[in-house]
């Protein structure tokens, strides 16, 4: 999905520079703030491994072609903070020395591999947990919907962006339908991936995974001269402390992903619309790149997005975005209603090192 | 990025180019690209020239047309998109090489692929000619955040560990008698992906929590930063100055 | 000034992130300038307790304060400045071009630069008697040349406390001799885990035996060594033939 220079006009290059510039601002000062030390190796790794799962290609559709992502990975092992700086390091390097990206769409390949993958895999990943029962093992299944989500999702962000701001004139409804189904194809694979790595990483090291935290069980205290093989002295339990929630709490990720999503759902959807004609035209004259067009033709009931029951399709677009968040939050809410309270609580300060 | 890639991408050599501190050519690189994007597409003849200006560059860096055409591989899915292009857009049709096909889509493809073309050569000749190294500090000095670029720097180091971890795991899977077929790689690349994560995390995490006992704070303490002479900042300036001739006079023209 | 331990631990309880938990509540104070040695078995909890006391490890129960420092987040600085650890496998430690390098790490991350940072480099290396080897590679030095160097990585930051993780493993004896007269020479308090019975009565004069992750003895090293129950009971094993109320005895 790296957009090369001179695919989308300056202005949007610009927005979406400025928009990376802020948010890495905003990532770089949450870290720093975490004063963890292991952060910058464990970044660095992850960075490594996202540049080696980079590399796994698929073709699609239209010429593009499509790779696994790994933002949802970088965000469940690092955190979503970490992953922004991660990402944005990886594709920095290779629009520099491998000229993958273009460096005019640096801002662009920042926002839409690095932030709205991070972003919506974290969103995801934080919204699984609530559900699951609080373990280690939790994070498996919570990463391979957040995978499986973050794709699409960033493909939506890139189609648009092109929508916006595109500098060739191509059928929006085409390559929108092009990217998005072959990233949730991609999508697919990459959950795989991800779910098997996390699952790897928590049976041993449940420490390197961000995601994870919160979820240990209670320190055991025993009084000294205990004979070896007998019964130890047990002290209680200590009371526990309510663990210290993550740093970025969850709230600004999901107004910023329900806030992308309604624009994308609205934006994204107008277009759509109007391109069956230009779609159709272009069928009926060419008689050439059958296969292409298979593609294409194979999706044409795009004219069903025409009109939903009498209401334009971008207003529909938003209300089922609207509709799909509130039933979540109210099934949410019923669950953890129903869920009984988790009995010990880690025990660790927060403050601690 | 690991050594085998740097190897691949770096070339040992001793010229002008060679010396000149990274940051200086990072700059001329990124202003290089800026002014080849804001040139108007239809003065074809700028883009030839820009071609000419790398050119100098390459032969001042003594790198080979054989060793930047092997690196060019990566730009291939822009060309193939950049191909379809012309078939797949939409507006008024033309005749190119006895083919109807959009002409929007035809200058739009050649927007890009001469743009990104230009854009990868000046790529591979900066990585050509610096070490992964001295472009941290070339970063570093640039002011891009510390927090990057230490990061970049452990990225640098574990893409080494990861490389040598993977060549270690397939030898131990061969050795067991593992036959690679297209679909078994990636089932053993998925259940593996794990494992790989732990060792390399775990090889560079005694070093490193040795570097913290000796309080390490996240930037290497010894690093000098020597005067760059006017003359580097000059000879570094030629490229970007000279694309800028270009730009302005295309700009005038169109 | 000296009242001030220079090492408090209090009811340290800690887990590794795979679940099993290490260290169930540990005690130990030690004076400033004593020699004290950490003796138990295999899976004891020993570099556990070791990585806790810089900081390195953290986020269970209890406290630690090191030469007067509380052992948390936002001192740790403060904390390595005082507390040098010199881990078993020198290897892990010596990650510079040359041993000077490798010497100059620890205390230029302090932030003594010039002709300061030169004359430590120097002295550390006088202290392990490595002068001779300040401008070659590290991975060109022997095993014992190797760990002395390591030594003199921690003294050159010139830390409060001293501890050492094995010390004397996979030296051959004269080496092992040598870091003795190393060790011996210096003004520092000294925390030395070991399996090496011998070398931790010759050394130091007190001991605390560590099992199953809490502390079950602590008294003057001979005491520890002469009692057989407690030696068995936590897989503590004299090397053959030697006799602890007998050994060093003229050396004292």
């Amino acid at each position: 999905m790296h957009v090369p220079d001179g695919f989308l006009d300056a202005p949007t290059s610009l927005a979406t520079g400025a928009l990376a510039a802020t948010t890495l601002t905003v990532a770089i000062r949450r870290v720093r703030d975490q004063h963890e030390e292991k952060a910058a190796p464990l970044a660095g790794l992850t960075a490594a491994f996202v540049f080696a799962v980079q590399m796994i290609n698929f073709p699609v559709g239209i010429g593009t072609s499509g790779h696994l992502l790994g933002g949802a990975l970088a965000a469940i092992l690092v955190g979503p903070w970490t992953a922004i700086l991660c990402m944005s390091v990886v594709l920095l390097v290779q629009a520099l020395l491998f000229a993958d990206g273009g460096l005019t769409a640096l801002g662009t390949n920042i926002t839409l591999m690095g932030v709205v993958t991070v972003l919506v895999g974290w969103g995801v990943a934080r919204l699984v947990l609530r559900v699951l029962p609080r373990r280690p093992a939790s994070a498996v299944p919570a990463s391979f919907v957040a995978a499986l989500v973050s794709v699409p999702a960033a493909a939506l962000g890139f189609v648009g962006l092109y929508a916006i701001g595109g500098a060739a004139d191509l059928s929006l409804g085409a390559l929108a339908v092009s990217m998005v189904g072959w990233h949730l194809l991609i999508g697919l694979g990459e959950a795989v991936i991800t779910a098997a790595t996390v699952s790897a990483v928590i049976a041993v090291r449940p420490d390197l995974v961000f995601a994870a935290r919160g979820l240990q069980p209670a320190l055991e205290l025993r009084g000294p001269g205990a004979p070896r093989r007998g019964p130890g002295a047990l002290l209680p339990a200590p009371v526990a402390a309510p663990p210290a929630s993550p740093r970025g709490s969850v709230r600004p990720v999901l107004l910023i992903g329900g806030a992308v999503a309604l624009l994308l759902a609205g934006v994204v959807s107008v277009f759509a619309s109007s391109s069956p004609d230009g779609l159709e035209h272009v069928a009926g004259e060419k008689g050439f790149l059958e296969t292409a067009r298979a593609h294409l033709l194979a999706d044409l009931p795009l004219a069903d997005y025409g009109k939903v029951g009498g209401i334009p399709v971008g207003l529909a677009g938003i209300l089922g975005v609207v509709v799909t968040i509130t039933i979540g939050w109210l099934l949410l809410r019923l669950v953890a209603r129903r869920r009984t309270r988790p009995v010990a609580e880690p025990a660790r300060s927060a403050e601690r090192v | 990025m690991s050594a085998g890639h740097s190897h691949r991408l770096y070339r040992h050599g001793d010229t002008v180019v060679h010396r000149l501190p990274a940051h200086t050519k990072l700059l001329a690189l990124v202003l290089f690209v800026l002014t080849v994007v804001a040139t108007p597409r239809e003065q074809y003849w700028a883009f030839g020239a820009y071609l000419v200006l790398l050119a100098a560059v390459a032969v001042a860096a003594a790198v080979p047309v054989g060793f930047i055409a092997g690196r060019m591989v990566v730009e291939l899915p822009f060309v193939a998109f950049a191909l379809l292009l012309p078939f797949i857009a939409h507006g008024p049709r033309t005749e190119f090489l006895g083919l109807t096909v959009s002409q929007t889509g035809l200058l739009g493809a050649w927007n890009i692929l001469a743009k990104a073309t230009l854009g990868v050569i000046a790529s591979i000749l900066l990585a050509a000619t610096t070490e992964p190294r001295e472009l941290l500090t070339g970063l570093r000095r640039l002011r891009v955040p510390a927090l990057l670029v230490e990061i970049s720097s452990f990225m640098v180091r574990y893409a080494d560990v990861v490389t040598d971890e993977m060549r270690r795991m397939r030898i131990a899977r061969e050795s067991r008698g593992f036959q690679a077929s297209h679909l078994g790689h990636m089932r053993v690349l998925a259940r593996s992906a794990g494992a790989l994560f732990i060792r390399s995390y775990e090889r560079g995490e005694r070093v490193h929590l040795a570097m913290l006992a000796r309080g390490y704070t996240g930037v290497m303490p010894m690093t000098e930063d020597r005067p760059i002479p006017r003359t580097a900042w000059l000879a570094a300036a030629a490229v970007p100055l000279l694309a800028l001739v270009i730009a302005t006079t295309a700009w005038s023209l169109a | 000034m000296s009242s001030v331990p220079s090492l408090e631990v209090r009811g340290l309880a800690y887990a590794y992130p795979d679940g099993h938990q290490a260290l169930f509540g540990i005690d130990l104070t030690v004076a400033r300038g004593e020699r004290v040695a950490v003796l138990g078995p295999n899976g004891a909890g020993k570099t556990t307790l070791v990585l806790h006391l810089n900081g390195i490890l953290g986020g269970g129960l209890g406290t630690v304060t090191a030469a007067g420092v509380q052992v948390v987040k936002d001192q740790l600085s403060e904390v390595r400045r005082r507390v040098g650890i010199v881990f078993q496998d020198p290897d892990d430690q010596l990650f510079m071009p040359t041993v000077r390098d490798d010497v100059a790490f620890g205390p230029a991350n302090f932030g003594v630069r010039g002709a300061e940072l030169d004359a430590r480099v120097s002295r550390a290396l006088d202290q392990v008697g490595m002068s001779a080897y300040a401008d070659r590679p590290p991975h060109h030095l022997s095993f014992g040349q190797r760990r002395r160097v390591a030594v003199a990585t921690v003294l050159a930051t010139e830390p409060e406390i001293l501890i050492l993780d094995e010390p004397s493993s996979n030296l051959d004896p004269a080496s092992r001799r040598e870091l003795a007269d190393v060790l011996r020479s210096l003004d520092v308090t000294i925390l030395m885990v070991t399996h090496d019975l011998p070398y931790a009565l010759e050394l130091c004069d007190r001991s605390v035996v560590l099992s199953d992750g809490v502390i079950v003895a602590d008294g003057p090293t001979r005491e520890l060594l002469c009692d057989e129950d407690l030696m068995r009971a936590h897989r503590l094993e004299l090397p053959f033939g030697f006799e602890p109320r007998l050994a060093g005895l003229s050396v004292g």
